[in-house]
């Protein structure tokens, strides 16, 4: 464990960003990620504004429920 | 997982069919253990092995089949998720990961219950149902919907409908799919009202879930803003801290006599809290709860796989049970249909529609893995109600029927009971009840209808009997009903919202301020609105002598196979527009077989003569004993003598609305099938046109 930190975070952080996406939570280092890759210049939302956006577009208009 | 079988050296291509042809066998033998099998218990492990190979052929040779040629399934073509990526919603994501997210969407209490309930006939009808329904059905439905929907950018069932088939059927669609609503949050809440009842240890331990979202709410909004997983993680550890709490009070006479609570006012909560979930801001209930429950979800899963594959327990209730019949007491209805409405869920479920033309399209990073996760995922929750009824047919069949069976048919004590569970050919000493109930810290488990309970009472003996002893059934009973009523309190207060929405779209027709979302007088009008709907068959169910189980589940079961017929009807739609009508017969088949239950459930919930079964026969019943002026068994006053009657015709005219859907989407989906075929209209397809995928790495 004390031999390689750096591997153990990213792999936890891979888990985090797995079962962030399964359960449908939203994920800002993704968002961070993708804001710099597609648009670059841009100035990307806070993580407060992002975790308010991403509940508002999650059930403004919310879909479905299973049984 | 390439849709074209890669040629392979003969030596591999025989040691393949070799492979399969046993794994075909296996499947084979299994059932047929099962199906002959005449007074000797026969053990888990073969309902089992029947399931799995069931499964491993369908998957590798049906879902190949519709994957090739019907959809021809493309991973040269971009998905929406390459080509509208947002890095939110739109995003390109690993099969398994997206697998893992469907399946938590598309599970729920739905196949715990109904294969729990559907245990009165025994194991093998619903463990046929359960496996040939999802291969050729349930399975089916999945997957097409999420091919069609992913190659429209996502669309959603509704749209597809109105799209593809003709607003008739789109509004029809749209309009039922509320009605399923109403009916599904009113017999879930049932089934929590159910367990709860006169159980201080739940009442206290399900309560606690309420400031614990809204300790995590809290967490998420102001201290760590959008840290979904460690507030997730401090409300599991919190949900621990509450199932003591729940044994607390139930250890002490005085407070727990505070928290004994009968139905009706466990109702009553339960609507309030369905209410409160719509009108207060997401952040604060509804998100949480929706986080945690997830995780709850695959937790309970994965708990009851090892608890069954540990304890490979026998199974007590026979293959088939006198009630096939028609007579049996958690509901009444013979093998034909019941049976086929009972299990929806596990076998073939409307709602999985909505989910596969929801979230899930915008995820595929490539077209070949709708195959895992549309047909896959739903095998998997086919897996859970297989489980399910494992856990159900575990238990004694006298304890199975004193924990399931309505009290007007127990009578009020367990000697009662015992009474009655004998007279239905099974055995079991009113001592032996009242131990069980006292080693899962309950004074008594009669009717406790609705499933739930008897599926914790399973699972609490699979978990104790290889850890903890039977000490710990107390906790590990409390501990499942726990994560069943959370689960099932997470679809109840979010499809209240749904529906809400829902309402206030239509009603925006009649009077536009209606429709605002965010206006306060609109959205508690149209709250209180949606909740008054689902309250009054909840209400129904609570005051029913019958356990409400045996009228509402049926509803429940028609609308839900409603809602498959009108997603296999825009299935069939799509292929034959696609120019494959010769290939229709894949959505056709399961479709012909869900027209055919529905339409035979409904006329006999409607008109059968026999008061248990028939909505009309009930009321007449009723109305006769309200002439004589006396008051039937169980009914406790003539005010609910009177609403009982009201809702038998309420009851009547549902069902009677359920059918005339199912016609109308029938109809106008073949009026377009047959200008199809016979060429007045060309067969275009609205899918959208064909881009290569650029394959870029991570993003």
């Amino acid at each position: 464990m004390h031999a390689r930190p750096h591997a153990l975070r990213a792999a936890l952080r891979r888990l985090g960003a797995t079962l962030r996406r399964i359960v449908g939570a939203p994920d800002y280092e993704a968002y961070l990620a993708h804001v710099a890759r597609r648009h670059p210049g841009t100035v990307p939302l806070s993580r407060e504004a992002f975790a308010r956006d991403s509940l508002a577009r999650r059930y403004d208009r919310p879909g479905s429920r299973c049984c | 997982m390439s849709t074209t079988v890669a040629p392979s050296p003969p030596a591999g291509r025989l040691a393949s069919a070799l492979g399969w042809a046993a794994v075909a066998v296996a499947g084979a033998a299994a059932l047929a253990v099962l199906a002959l099998s005449r007074g000797e218990t026969v053990n888990a492990a073969w309902l089992l092995v029947a399931a799995i190979c069931t499964y491993a052929i369908g998957y590798r040779f049906y879902s190949a089949f519709i994957a090739a040629k019907v959809f021809a399934l493309d991973d040269a073509r971009a998905t929406p998720a390459e080509r509208l990526n947002d890095g939110r919603d739109y995003v390109p994501t690993n099969r398994w990961v997206a697998f893992g997210h469907h399946f938590a969407a598309i599970a729920g209490p739905g196949p715990l219950v109904g294969p729990t309930l559907a245990a009165q006939f025994g194991y093998l009808p619903g463990v046929l149902w359960i496996v040939v329904g999802v291969v050729l059905g349930g399975a089916v439905q999945d997957f097409v919907i999420l091919c069609a929907s992913t190659r429209r950018d996502g669309k959603s069932l509704g749209q597809m409908a109105k799209e593809e088939i003709g607003p008739v059927a789109g509004f029809t669609a749209l309009v039922s799919v509320l009605g399923i609503m109403v009916v599904l949050i009113a017999v879930l809440g049932l089934v929590v009202v159910n367990a709860l009842k006169a159980s201080p240890w739940g009442t206290v331990t399900i309560g606690l879930t309420i400031p614990i979202a809204m300790i995590m709410g809290l967490y998420m909004r102001w201290l760590r803003p959008g840290r979904v997983l460690e507030a997730s993680a401090l409300g599991l550890v919190l949900l621990g801290v509450a199932l003591y709490a729940g044994q607390w009070v139930a250890g002490r006479p005085d407070l727990a006599a505070t928290f004994t609570l009968s139905g009706k006012t466990l109702a009553i909560l339960v609507m309030a809290y369905g209410f409160a979930a719509s009108v207060l801001p997401v952040w604060m209930l509804l998100a949480p709860r929706d986080y945690l429950s997830a995780f709850v979800k695959i937790g309970v899963v994965i708990a009851l796989a090892i608890g069954i594959l540990v304890a490979l327990p026998p199974l007590q209730m026979p293959a088939l049970t006198r009630f096939t019949d028609g007579t049996g007491p958690i509901f009444a209805g013979a093998l034909f249909p019941f049976a086929f409405i009972t299990i929806a869920c596990g076998s073939i479920s409307g709602f999985h529609a909505l989910i596969a033309s929801g979230t899930t399209p915008k995820m595929l990073e490539r077209e070949s893995d709708a195959r895992i996760i549309g047909y896959g995922a739903m095998l998997m929750e086919s897996f859970v109600a297989v489980m399910a009824l494992i856990a159900a047919c575990a238990l004694t069949p006298g304890v199975y029927f004193a924990i399931n069976a309505p009290a007007s048919a127990l009578g009020p004590t367990a000697q009662t009971a015992a009474a009655a569970v004998a007279q239905w050919g099974f055995v079991v000493t009113p001592a032996e009840l009242e131990t069980l109930a006292r080693q899962v810290g309950e004074t008594s488990l009669l009717a406790r209808t609705g499933g739930a309970p008897s599926l914790a009472v399973g699972m609490a003996h699979l978990f104790s009997r290889s850890l903890g002893g039977s000490d710990a059934m107390a906790l590990w009973y409390h501990f499942v009903i726990m994560f069943e009523a959370l689960f099932i309190l997470t679809t109840l207060d979010a499809g209240t919202r749904v529906g809400r929405f829902m309402l206030q779209d239509l009603g925006k027709h009649l009077w536009r301020p209606f429709g605002r979302t965010g206006w306060m007088p609109a959205v508690i009008l149209s709250s209180a609105l949606i909740v008054a709907m689902w309250g009054h068959f909840l209400w129904q169910g609570v005051i029913d002598p019958l356990g409400g189980v045996n009228s509402l589940w049926p509803l429940f079961g028609i609308s839900n196979q409603l809602l498959a017929a009108v997603a296999l009807c825009v299935g069939t739609t799509v292929i034959i527009k696609m120019g494959k009508a010769r290939y229709a017969w894949v959505t056709l088949l399961p479709l012909a077989w869900l027209v055919v239950v529905t339409m035979s459930g409904g006329a006999v919930k409607m008109f059968s003569p026999e008061p248990r079964l028939g909505f009309l026969a009930h009321a007449g019943m009723l109305r006769a004993a309200q002439a004589a002026g006396t008051l039937p068994p169980g009914v406790k006053s003539a005010g609910d003598l009177s609403r009982m009657i009201a809702n038998d015709y309420l009851d009547a005219a549902v069902a009677a609305f359920f059918m005339l859907s199912v016609v109308v989407i029938l109809a106008d989906s073949a009026r377009e099938w047959w200008a199809v075929i016979s060429g007045a209209k060309a067969a275009r397809s609205s899918e959208v046109p064909f881009e290569p995928r650029a394959m870029v790495a991570g993003d």
